[in-house]
């Protein structure tokens, strides 16, 4: 049990610091209705929003404000030192792992929740019509594209140059990740609902989350230490 | 230094059934076969050095990168060039294809990140190289799990017979040419990791 | 260094089959060309249809072997460039007498 004590009291730790400033959450979330609202404007047909536009710009979203808020909360640990400071406890990496990935996941669930209804409204996507198979859909993609970005985030801490190479290392792996994520929503969003195929896109999802997530475990320690 | 070349050089592949443009698939299939096995090689050497330390695995994962990099750009240009007389287009956004590129890409990332990372990037570079090879299974039967336009894999062991020795002959001599290539890339790191050695002893 | 001419026989090998090579993907031509030329004046689609697809074929190989070479090149010259750096250093070194 002391996996799991270690890896709440990291997420406590971010949430506390979290609480008392908010700015990771408020730029992250400005960052990804901005985004929305720069793809409503650029994929307007004739007045209209276009609807097959949903699911995409959606997930990007998703990618580009996920990667934001990666950078800025392990930047957040450059600055302190906080990272070496954990690293050097007596306690068990993959649990440090599993805590910032719980404390990215919370984030980016509060991001979506403004995200989602935001773009059923501007693209008029019928998006809540399945709730539940959303949601699912949602928190697998969501998890698949964590996994891989805290471990990129946090390998990346000490290197040059992160900014620039967190997106060009997370991305290509992530993109079978945004593919399926946008194909199981766009098969709940057509107009007879495909629900086998949001199914066969979720349990894709679930796959690729149980591999990254195996991979980043395995790979944390030997990554972190020098 | 280079032993006498072991690499075959092909002879012309037979005439097949489909039409000149085909005969691209005896140089389009082995790349391809290459890059994938190129990319487990770097993803197996680079998992060894996380956890085992070597740093002759450490080379042999850049010489790995570099050569699925080079033979990604050999089937991305190939495939087009094929596709643009079978299919009418040059660029599909199918599953292998699309997979195929991203497995480039992130083994390009991963050539970027040990130039431009600054030191200690050869782990991170290894960490990411074993998602890449997480990867190519993944590549490997998206054309088998969605119908796409691409030909299934179920090509290759169901090759008519005139088709089937210059095209296994193909596989053979990209084989060994990456098995030379690997080694000689390796060796240059090696020879690069003795000048470090080298230029810090002479710095004392 | 003592160890250059075979490397350059082996280049100039290469270079010779490359050829050998491509002339041999020429002569698998003529017959598709020689369909062509009596079809000129009845069907200008077939025409355009059947010719890009002995060029292409011909860009798909030579850009593959080009890539191939080049790439061993690469390796060669950086090797090449390693070496000599090497053999300075060690030159230095034993020179400086440490």
């Amino acid at each position: 049990m002391r996996f799991v004590r270690t890896a709440w009291l990291v997420v406590r730790k971010d949430l506390v610091i979290e609480a008392r400033s908010r700015e990771i959450v408020y730029t992250t979330l400005f960052f990804a209705v901005a985004c929305v609202l720069v793809f409503a404007f650029g994929f307007v047909n004739e007045g209209r929003p276009v609807t097959d536009a949903a699911p995409g710009i959606l997930w990007i979203a998703i990618a580009f404000s996920g990667t934001l808020a990666l950078g800025r909360a392990f930047e957040r640990e450059r600055q302190s030192e906080t990272l070496r400071a954990l690293m050097m406890a007596p306690v068990d990496r993959p649990a440090l792992y599993v805590g910032k990935l719980a404390g990215i996941l919370l984030l980016l669930a509060v991001v979506e929740a403004i995200v989602v209804p935001l773009v059923a409204l501007l693209f008029h996507a019928a998006l809540f019509d399945r709730p539940w198979l959303l949601l699912a859909l949602l928190a697998a993609g969501t998890t698949g594209f964590a996994a891989v970005g805290t471990l990129f985030a946090a390998m990346l801490v000490r290197a040059r140059s992160r900014d620039v190479l967190l997106p060009v290392l997370l991305y290509p792996i992530t993109i079978p990740v945004i593919i399926a994520g946008v194909r199981g929503t766009a098969a709940l969003l057509q107009a007879d609902v495909d629900v086998p195929m949001a199914r066969a896109w979720l349990s894709m999802l679930v796959l690729f989350d149980v591999v990254f997530v195996t991979l980043a475990l395995w790979t944390f320690e030997p990554l972190m230490t020098e | 230094m280079f032993m006498a070349a072991p690499f075959l050089i092909d002879g012309a592949p037979y005439e097949s059934t489909m039409g000149l443009v085909q005969k691209i698939f005896y140089f389009h299939v082995p790349s391809a076969m290459t890059m994938f096995m190129s990319a487990i090689v770097c993803g197996v050497s680079s998992a060894i050095y996380l956890f085992k330390g070597r740093a002759s695995a450490d080379r042999l994962a850049v010489a790995a990168a570099e050569l699925t990099s080079v033979f990604g750009v050999i089937v991305l240009v190939t495939g087009p060039l094929w596709a643009r007389k079978a299919w009418g287009v040059w660029w599909v956004w199918d599953e292998r294809i699309t997979s195929t590129f991203v497995l480039w890409l992130i083994f390009n990332a991963y050539l970027l990140l040990r130039k431009y990372g600054g030191p200690g990037s050869e782990k991170l570079a290894a960490g990411l190289a074993v998602f890449g090879m997480a990867n190519v299974p993944f590549v490997y039967w998206s054309v088998n799990v969605w119908r796409t336009l691409h030909p299934k894999t179920t090509v290759v062991p169901t090759l008519q017979a005139g088709m089937r020795g210059p095209f296994w002959f193909c596989v053979l001599a990209f084989l060994l040419f990456y098995v030379l290539a690997l080694s000689a890339r390796a060796r240059l790191e090696s020879r690069r990791a003795e000048l470090e050695a080298l230029y810090l002893a002479i710095e004392e | 260094m003592k160890r250059h001419w075979p490397v350059r026989m082996f280049t100039a090998l290469i270079v010779a089959v490359t050829i050998a090579l491509s002339s041999a993907v020429f002569a698998a031509q003529p017959p598709t060309a020689a369909a062509q030329e009596g079809f000129v004046p009845v069907s200008r689609t077939a025409q355009q249809e059947t010719i890009p697809a002995a060029r292409l074929v011909m860009i798909a190989y030579g850009f593959a072997w080009v890539m191939l070479i080049g790439y061993l090149w690469s390796i060669w010259t950086r090797i090449g460039k390693v070496e000599r750096d090497l053999h300075d250093v060690s030159r230095r070194i034993n020179a400086g007498g440490r």
